[in-house]
């Protein structure tokens, strides 16, 4: 059980090694990875500029597992999400959730992309190849996407 | 007189609403009866054109009292940090 904010990149299987490592009592681990799209919209990327609120992003972060442990009966999870530049291709969110069945673990993993997505104070900027920057702006479809778990 | 007191709070501004208001934060001394989010707007409104930018459209801008999520009309008698942002687009 943990949240991280990190300007690095991760490795999925290195996370998940270590999160899991030799237990027996894991029979299923679903892990999501978000990558930053080269094209949004018909909008060319070339670079997206991730802020965030330090100290609240992760407390935050930390209820948003917490609920999905209330809710799934999950072994172990974990949460990874990146701030600073990022290129079009490299990952920038990592999700992996870890139970006995694997129902637990998808619904869990949706749950938890869908409650970051709406609810962690993290902002986008996008710059595209010819260097116009501008924010990203939310879409109504995460808050519906979030609002099925109420 | 009680009327007259103030208190201290420091603001912090995220994403455009931190480049309209032109700075990331700020340490406030807050008259009594500024005490939600939505008095608190309507009083920044009063302080520039940086402020009366950013907080143009009122119901697009988000709140945070030490750290958690509040609507316009939360109480903040006894807040030491809000938070003004866009909605958030991670993940």
């Amino acid at each position: 059980m943990a949240v991280r904010v990190q300007r690095e990149a991760f490795d999925v299987a290195e996370e998940t090694r270590r999160l899991i490592g030799a237990r027996k009592d894991v029979g299923a681990i679903v892990t999501f990875t978000g990558r930053v799209r080269g094209n949004d919209d018909g909008r060319e990327i070339a670079t997206l500029t991730l802020e965030h609120y330090p100290g609240m992003t992760e407390a935050e972060m930390e209820r948003i597992e917490a609920e999905a442990l209330a809710r799934w009966p999950l072994q172990a999870s974990l949460l990874v999400h990146r701030v600073g530049d990022l290129q079009a291709g490299d990952e920038i969110v990592l999700v992996i959730t870890a139970s006995l069945h694997r129902q637990a673990a998808f619904e869990a993993a949706e749950f938890l992309m869908d409650y970051l997505k709406t609810r962690a104070p993290f902002w986008k900027k996008e710059t595209t190849g010819s260097g116009k920057s501008a924010w990203v702006e939310a879409h109504d479809k995460d808050d519906t996407a979030a609002d099925r778990w109420k | 007189m009680p009327g007259d007191a103030t208190r201290q709070v420091k603001l912090l501004y995220f994403a455009w609403l931190r480049e309209k208001v032109g700075h990331a934060e700020e340490e406030v001394e807050l008259p009594a009866r500024v005490d939600t989010i939505a008095a608190l707007v309507d009083w920044l409104r009063e302080r520039g054109p940086g402020y009366i930018d950013a907080f143009e459209r009122p119901q697009v801008v988000r709140a945070a009292v030490d750290k958690v999520h509040v609507k316009s009309s939360a109480s903040i008698s006894a807040a030491r940090e809000i938070a003004f942002f866009p909605p958030v687009t991670g993940g």
